[in-house]
Parts: structure tokens; sequence; C-alpha cells
């Protein structure tokens, strides 16, 4: 295992922090935002926004596009920073830990705060076993029986094992597009983050991979806090148990998905749901 | 009338269209016929002086029959290891700052730079090396011809390694980066490992580029009738082999000459083969 220690803490003010501090209470949010505003040059993305994401939960993200929920999702885990000229205000604390603190290394957050892209993007060089270790390999894990283990078990997690256990050697761009989305869940998940980030996983496949993904998604929802930026609202319904509506940069309206998208508190939120605009 | 008339513009396109396409067809056969030229008249020349001999003996002293280039040969292949050495690191490394490091205005910068340094003459670089070099150790050597063509060898392949650098989709590098892998490891084990044969393609373009030149040896390498057995001497090259013995007034010399060439081209033309085949697989692989 050397120098990968999963659960490591994202700062180099590690050290006084007890285990038992660090180890969450169901009750305690996974991310506190406050006033956060993001800029990208002279644009701003994010307007002032403040919000909760409860920890082992799905929150979904909806709004039209531009509203600034990709620039959201990805400022969860310090993504947003490599588009140059990026300005961020206002804090985002991370089990009480302040992502944004001058010790903190992103590419540890990052192993904390897993992400899965539009586009599945296995890599293309490697073959399915090599996409699903890659993150632990370049880490400095070299043991082979906790790699097999890892390979399995991230593979069964993310619902594709039954599919290719014997075809781990194949070209991770060899398979079909939906499994292509599943195995690079499998990648975010072999690095064991927290938290996995999504970025509309489902908009690029058909509704019988979409199916899956999302069966997948309400299963990890024991283990993994997860949120999930999606364009489809019925998505959103199906998968999430918080539902937050952003528009033109603002947070318009959070709460239960089922309240949010019965009975809208907000006139934009109801305006939006039921096909108005957007 | 009517008809008539428009039957004869018809014809006339007909005609225009056949003149145009048989002027393309034309300059198409001009510029196959100087390759295929140089090929023929290499092999006719050349290809009776290439014997076993050719290949593993030294050049025969002036009056005696045979005789070969083995020196000249292995001091190319020589040459260019040495040259690999100064062209590939640095010439790698300055793409990948190019592609994945820099601002906007600082590789506008560097690029103009390159592209100077492509269009200087090769002399140029000879002579630089001869000041920098030759002169201060007192010595031509193998180590200045080496860093000649390995300077010359840097622009090529900086560009080269930039540009398909940039061909690699963005998707790739925020998939790495978000497993908390580090910048520098998403750059060598991601990026560069998906882009590695159009790397590879650009080190085998500048190879074949250098491996001609005569003008940067001619001070630096300076060429030798025998084997090299220190580096820090002067070395043989087959174009510098190849000049002086074309400039010299033995029939024996002008034949080996051409075999030299031929030798010269024939390994060119392996290279850019080679290159056609990984570009090939590239292109049905990447994207």
């Amino acid at each position: 295992m050397s120098s990968f220690e999963p659960n490591a803490h994202i700062g180099t003010m590690s050290s006084p922090t007890s285990p038992a501090e660090s180890s969450p209470s169901p009750a305690e949010p996974a991310f506190k935002v406050n006033n956060l505003s993001i800029w990208y040059g002279e644009k701003q993305a994010i307007k002032n926004v403040s919000i909760e994401i409860p920890a082992k939960a799905i929150t979904a993200i909806i709004g039209p596009s531009g509203c600034g929920k990709s620039t959201f999702l990805r400022c969860l885990n310090r993504m947003h920073e490599l588009v140059p000229r990026t300005r961020l205000e206002g804090d985002i604390h991370f089990y009480g830990e302040n992502l944004y603190g001058p010790a903190v290394d992103p590419a540890v957050v990052r192993r904390r705060v897993g992400m899965v892209f539009q586009k599945s993007n296995p890599f293309p060089t490697m073959s399915i076993e090599e996409n699903v270790l890659v993150g632990l390999r370049l880490n400095g894990v070299r043991d082979r029986r906790f790699l097999n283990e890892r390979l399995e078990q991230s593979l069964r997690r993310s619902a594709l094992w039954e599919e290719v256990k014997h075809d781990l050697k194949k070209p991770g761009m060899s398979i079909s597009g939906g499994q292509q989305q599943r195995l690079c869940i499998a990648r975010a998940l072999a690095v064991e983050p927290e938290v996995l980030l999504m970025d509309e996983p489902c908009s690029a496949l058909d509704p019988i991979a979409t199916a899956k993904i999302e069966e997948l998604i309400r299963e990890l929802r024991d283990k993994y806090t997860i949120v999930i930026v999606t364009h489809n609202m019925q998505q959103a319904s199906r998968v999430s148990d918080k539902t937050a509506f952003f528009y033109v940069g603002e947070l318009i309206e959070f709460g239960d998905t089922t309240q949010l998208f019965n009975r809208p508190a907000e006139r934009q939120t109801e305006d939006y749901i039921t096909g108005r605009f957007g | 009338m009517n008809r008539s008339s428009s039957d004869n513009q018809h014809h006339w396109r007909k005609l225009k269209s056949a003149f145009a396409s048989g002027l393309a067809f034309t300059s198409a056969l001009l510029v196959i016929s100087p390759l295929a030229l140089v090929f023929f008249y290499l092999l006719i020349s050349g290809a009776t002086s290439l014997n076993w001999a050719f290949f593993t003996h030294l050049p025969a002293p002036v009056g005696e029959k045979g005789g070969g280039m083995a020196n000249a040969i292995v001091g190319t292949l020589e040459l260019l290891g040495l040259a690999s050495m100064v062209g590939i690191p640095v010439g790698i490394l300055g793409g990948v700052y190019l592609a994945e490091y820099g601002s906007a205005r600082i590789n506008w910068g560097l690029r103009f730079v390159a592209d100077v340094l492509n269009g200087v003459p090769s002399i140029t670089w000879g002579v630089v090396v001869y000041g920098l070099v030759v002169l201060r150790f007192k010595s031509f050597s193998a180590y200045a011809g080496g860093l000649a063509l390995g300077l010359m060898m840097i622009p090529l392949i900086m560009r080269t390694t930039e540009e398909v650098l940039l061909l690699v989709p963005n998707g790739y590098r925020e998939a790495s980066l978000a497993l908390g892998i580090s910048r520098w490891r998403t750059i060598v084990n991601i990026v560069m490992k998906t882009a590695s044969k159009g790397i590879v393609t650009g080190i085998l373009l500048a190879l074949a580029r250098i491996a001609g030149e005569t003008a940067p040896l001619l001070f630096t390498a300076f060429g030798n009738h025998f084997w090299n057995r220190n580096l820090t001497e002067p070395i043989a090259a087959l174009p510098l082999q190849i000049f002086s013995y074309a400039i010299s007034p033995y029939d024996d010399w002008h034949r080996q000459a051409w075999a030299g060439a031929l030798v010269l081209v024939v390994g060119i033309f392996i290279i850019n083969l080679l290159v056609r085949v990984l570009t090939r697989e590239r292109t049905a692989r990447l994207i």
C-alpha cells in the first residue's frame, strides 16, 4: 500500500485531528457551501450560493443550460480550477475542513471526491483492468493482491463485473458506450472516494444503458455521497433524495426531491419543471 | 437554335474540364518523377559498387581498388545517437511545455522561435558549434557533430510533440486529474502515453531529416578515413564521405560515392516507411 492512504486528510494540517473527528456522523452534511461565487475571467458563473449537501444521499442539480450547475459541481473537487483565470469567493467545507485552505492539495481532495463525466472516457491505451486500477497504480500502490481485490470490488460495485470478468485484458474502448460509462464509474470507485460527483453521466447513453446507470446510482447511495447534475428532470425525480434548482448562477430552490417536484416553493422552479422555459 | 448553342457550351465546358484535369495530372507526375529519377539514377550508378566489402571495409588508400564505407556508416549511426541524446529529451520536454504548461504569450514566442530555428540554414548550426565547441577544445570531434545535429532536431521534435499532445482530448486529462493523479503523472502516464506513437513519429521524421545533413558536419565531425576510437576525435559520416569522394578525381571513388548516396537514401526511405506504418495505426486508434 505504501504511500497511498485513501482516507488521508485533505490538508497537511491533519496531524492534530483524531480519527473520531474525521469519521463523519450521518447527520453531518458532506459539504457546507457558504456564499460561493465563481468567476471565469469577467463572467460570473455562480452567484452567492449557500447550500448544505447531505452525506450518504443523492443530491440532484437541475437547471437550464448555462445555469452554472456544472461549474458548481466542479468546484466541489476543485476541478473548475483547470480553467485558466477562475476566481472564487466564499468557502466550501468538506466534513468541517476548508476545501480551499492554503495547505490543501487538490489531488488529495480529488481522491476523496471522485468524478464521472458526461462523455465516457476510458483511457484508450489501457485495458479494462488497467483503467480500473490506474488511480491506485499512479498513486504508488504496488501490492498485487490488494489491486486484484480492488479490481473485482470496483467492477462489482459498478455492476460491470459479470459482463467483463473474462475480458479484463481487452481494451477499455472495446466495450459498449454504457459499459464504458460504468467502467469509468468503477475507475472512480477504485480509489475509494467518499463522494461521487456525476456530470450528466447518462446524457450520451440510450434509454436501456441509462436505466442501468440509474439503478447503479441508487445502489451506490448507501456507501457514497452522490451529487448528480442532470438535464433530465425525470431522472432527477427518479434517483435523487434532494434536488437543487439553479438558474443563471443562482440557487433558486433546494429541498426534498418529492416536495420540489410536487409543491415547488418558487415560481421559477415551477415554471422550469412544468416545461414553461429551459 | 437554342438547343445547339447549349450543346456547344456543353462541349466547351467538357474541353475546359479535361484541360484542367490534364494539367493537374501532369503536375502530379512532376511531383513523383524527381523521386523516381533519383532512385533510378542512384540504382544504376551505385548498385554496381555495392558489395559486402562496402559495408565491412575501411576506405582503401588512394590508388588502391576496393575498400568500403563501414566507418562512415557506423559513424553516421553514432552521430545520430549523440544527436538524439540532445534533441530528443530537450525537444520532447519543450513540446510538453508548449502543450501542457506555458501561457499563451510565452507559447506564441516559443513557437515563433522554434519556427525560425527550423528555417535556419543547416550550415549555421555547424558554424555555431564550431565556435562554441571545436575552437574551445581545439579539436573536431564526434561530440561536436552530434551536438550540431542535435540542435537541429530540437525545434523539429518540439513542434511535432506539441501538435500530437494537443490532439489528445482534454477529457483524458480531466479524468486523470479527477482520480487524484498529479499533474506531472497525468502528463507522462496518460497524455504522453496516449500520444506516444505520434511522438515517436516526430522523432523518426527528425532523424530522417538530419541523417543526410552534410553542412553542419563539415567543420564539427570533420570526417575520418579510419575507425573512430574516441568520441572527442573526428568521426566519419556517410554524407561527408560522399562529399569528399564525389569531389575527388578518382573514378573508383565516384562509384563509391554513388553507392554511399544509395545507402543513405534507402535508409531514409525505410525511416519514412516506418513513419507511415505508425501514423496509419494511430489514426485508426486515436479518436
